[in-house]
Order: C-alpha cells, then sequence, then structure tokens
C-alpha cells in the first residue's frame, strides 16, 4: 500500500477537509506544486485557484482555495486559506452570477474568485 | 382598595415586567455564549497552524524581517481596545478600557507614544468623552465578529506597522480584550502582537516546543513567505481576540442580567408583603369602621327607646 499523508484544509472560520491523500496538488506563488508522501518540509504561499486532492482510497476532492498558504511536514499537510469551499459546495449558479457582475464591474479580484470556483467544481484547470 | 395597596399593586406591575426583560436577556445571552464558543472552536485549527508556520518561519530563517525585529528604541506602540458596542453587560467595557488604562500609562512610562484603535461603541463613547484622539474605531460587530471584520479592524494596523517610524508608522502592536476563561471567569488581557516574541509563540504552541521543528523549504523565498504569512497572523490573532470578546461579553451579559432578575425577585417579594400588610390594614379598618358605626347607630336606637 502507497504511503499516505495526512491532509487538513482548514478556512478562517472552520475546517473544510481533513483526510488521508496520497497526493495534493497546489498552486503557489511560483507555480503548480504536487506533494507527496516523503516530500522535504515545505512552506508556501497558495495563489488563489484549485486544490486537488487524491485521497487514499482513490476518489479525487477538489477545492476552490482563495489565497493561504501551504505547509508541510512529516507528512502533514495543511492548507491555510481564508476563504476555502470544495467542489460539491460551491452554488454553480450563484458563482456564475457573481462572475458575470464582476466582468460587468471589471472586478479583477472579484472576477478571479469566481473564476477559480468555477474551475473547481467543472475540474478543468 | 386603599391608596397605599394601589400604589405597592402598581409597583410589583412594573417591576415584573422589568423582571421578564432582563430574563429574556439572560436567556438571549446564554444562547449566544454556546455559539460565540463554538465559534471560538471553530476558528482553533486555523489558527494553530497559522501559529505553527510562522514560528517555523521565524526560528528556521535568517532573515530579519521589519514584522519580526524588535526596533531598538521604540517611540510610538499601536492599542488595540476591544469593547462591546452595547451595555447592560455590568463591568465588561469599563474592564477592558481599564485595562487599556493601564496598558498606556505602562507605555508612556517607557517613553512611547501611543496610539489607540478601538472596537466596540462604548469604547468609543468613552474616548470621545474625554475628548482622547483615537487613531481608528470600528462599531457594530462585537456581538458575531466574521473574518471580514478582523481583516478591516487588521488592514489598518498592519499598514501602521509597516509604515516608517518617521513617517507616522508604530513599532509595536499591541491588543487589549476580555479573554473567555470560563463561564464565570472572563479577564481582560493585554497582548503584543508584534514584534513577534518568540517566546510567546513557543509558549502558545507547547505541543509543538518539544519538537525540533524541520527545516522547510520556503516557496517562492523566505521574505516572500513572512511578508505574505504575518499579516494572516495578525488577522487570525485579531479574529481570534474579537471571537473571544464576544464571548465574554455574552457571559458578562448573562450574569448581570441573571442579578438583575435576582434583584427584581427580591422586590417583588417585599412589595408583596407590603401590599399585603397594606391591604390587611385595610381590611381591620373597615372592620372597625362597621363595628364603630353599628354600636354608635345600636346607642342611638337605645337613646329613642327611653
Amino acid at each position: 500500500m502507497a504511503a499516505e499523508l495526512h491532509v487538513e484544509l482548514v478556512a478562517a472560520d472552520r475546517s473544510v477537509w481533513s483526510g488521508e491523500a496520497t497526493l495534493v496538488i497546489a498552486r503557489t506563488t511560483s507555480g503548480d506544486i504536487g506533494v507527496m508522501p516523503g516530500h522535504q518540509p515545505l512552506l508556501g504561499v497558495l495563489e488563489s485557484g484549485p486544490v486537488t486532492i487524491k485521497t487514499a482510497d482513490g476518489a479525487t476532492v477538489v477545492a476552490a482555495v482563495h489565497g493561504g498558504f501551504i505547509s508541510f511536514a512529516d507528512d502533514k499537510l495543511s492548507l491555510l486559506a481564508e476563504i476555502a469551499e470544495l467542489a460539491d459546495e460551491i452554488d454553480v449558479e450563484r458563482a456564475e452570477r457573481a462572475l458575470e457582475r464582476a466582468k460587468s464591474e471589471a472586478d479583477a479580484a472579484a472576477e478571479r474568485r469566481a473564476d477559480v470556483r468555477l474551475k473547481a467544481v467543472t475540474g478543468v484547470h | 382598595m386603599g391608596a397605599q395597596l394601589r400604589v405597592y399593586k402598581r409597583r410589583i406591575k412594573s417591576v415584573s415586567a422589568t423582571k421578564k426583560i432582563t430574563k429574556a436577556m439572560e436567556m438571549i445571552a446564554a444562547s449566544r455564549i454556546v455559539k460565540a464558543q463554538r465559534q471560538v472552536a471553530a476558528s482553533t485549527p486555523y489558527a494553530s497552524e497559522l501559529t505553527r508556520a510562522v514560528t517555523a518561519v521565524a526560528t528556521g530563517s535568517n532573515t530579519k524581517h521589519a514584522l519580526t525585529t524588535e526596533v531598538d528604541n521604540p517611540v510610538r506602540a499601536a492599542v488595540l481596545l476591544v469593547t462591546s458596542d452595547r451595555g447592560l453587560a455590568g463591568g465588561y467595557s469599563s474592564n477592558a478600557i481599564k485595562a487599556a488604562e493601564q496598558l498606556t500609562q505602562r507605555l508612556k512610562a517607557q517613553g512611547k507614544d501611543v496610539v489607540t484603535y478601538i472596537v466596540g461603541r462604548k469604547g468609543v463613547a468613552y474616548y470621545g468623552f474625554r475628548e482622547r484622539p483615537v487613531a481608528g474605531s470600528w462599531t457594530g460587530f462585537t456581538d458575531s465578529p466574521t473574518y471580514a471584520d478582523a481583516k478591516r479592524v487588521a488592514g489598518p494596523l498592519i499598514e501602521a506597522v509597516q509604515l516608517d517610524t518617521a513617517e507616522g508608522g508604530v513599532d509595536e502592536l499591541h491588543i487589549v480584550f476580555t479573554e473567555f476563561v470560563s463561564m464565570m471567569t472572563q479577564t481582560p488581557v493585554d497582548k503584543r502582537l508584534l514584534p513577534l516574541s518568540l517566546e510567546v509563540t513557543a509558549e502558545e504552541t507547547e505541543a509543538v516546543k518539544d519538537k525540533i521543528l524541520p527545516l522547510y523549504d520556503f516557496e517562492p523565498s523566505d521574505e516572500a513567505v513572512l511578508d505574505a504569512l504575518l499579516p494572516r497572523y495578525v488577522e487570525s490573532r485579531i479574529y481570534n481576540a474579537l471571537l473571544q470578546a464576544a464571548a465574554s461579553e455574552h457571559a458578562a451579559r448573562r450574569r448581570a442580567m441573571k442579578s438583575a432578575t435576582d434583584n427584581a425577585e427580591e422586590l417583588i417579594k417585599s412589595l408583596t408583603r407590603l401590599a399585603n400588610a397594606a391591604r390587611q390594614a385595610d381590611i381591620t379598618q373597615e372592620i372597625s369602621e362597621i363595628v364603630g358605626g353599628a354600636s354608635a347607630l345600636a346607642d342611638a336606637t337605645a337613646g329613642s327607646d327611653r
């Protein structure tokens, strides 16, 4: 059986997801990074973007993360984000509406947030 | 009904109306404490992970960061005071204000200028009445603060810290809030957020202290990580302080309202006793009037018979 790493995905006001995983892919400011068990201790700054977690039982969990940090040591990985949502928690219609509104108001940050949410749901990234 | 009795009845009615209100406020506060405590608990994973990360960077890298290094001669300190928006919470706000006053005195004795920031209407009113300068104030969310509120508060503070001292920036950042110890005990405390004192951080992460912290790889670089990490750290500390203050506020209000309800009960009891005595006096008087009237009549008839 492949080695596993323990993942904690926490937002500022709640714990979003925690469990065992075999691979975690997140987007740091210097590019996408994949963390597998036994990775060197790491502390990085996250971009707002989707985070993909391949869980120990073969399922895939996708979450939209808006800013934050990834820290990994001793096969324990924590993803800290001010706002984090699992893909199945995201309201697609609301995100689409937010995207339209952000586009019309030329609000780059809001547009990016809505875009990340939608991408996390559709799995295109 | 006698005049005296009517007055007592009226007072009993008004006191029981007040008692109903205080009882309701007590119950509302009691239910909100639980909610606030749950929020504190929910924010703990983020805060502890963040503290761990900050400790790791601060101890694991040799970079001197503006937010972590102590200035040789600190000349200005910012104090963030957390009070409540509403009263009727006993000594909650005034205790926090008192603690802030003490801290201010202490900092001034050390030769530092103090810049005050305030959360909560009560603190704003206190400083406004005394015409003291306040650098920034926020109101309207002390009941149930959200992370966005904490961010709003933290923004100007972080800006002030990052600014050069010569241009009006601050060298230290202190926070005064009421710590929620238990349902019965809430103590106002002052803590220094910045510059980060590593002993404090180590104490907060008691569990991590025993282990040797791993040598982290910093992505993209340790300065960049610190740059991004420290504002988040301050925000999360402020968020935690706001949540604890909210829980304390509800607990203090519950206690104040409970003693108000008890007092009202006591008052109703003694007023009822007085009303009973007044009623009894009325009855006695009526009886003696009737008896007196009857005997006067009897005397008159006896006189006419003769």
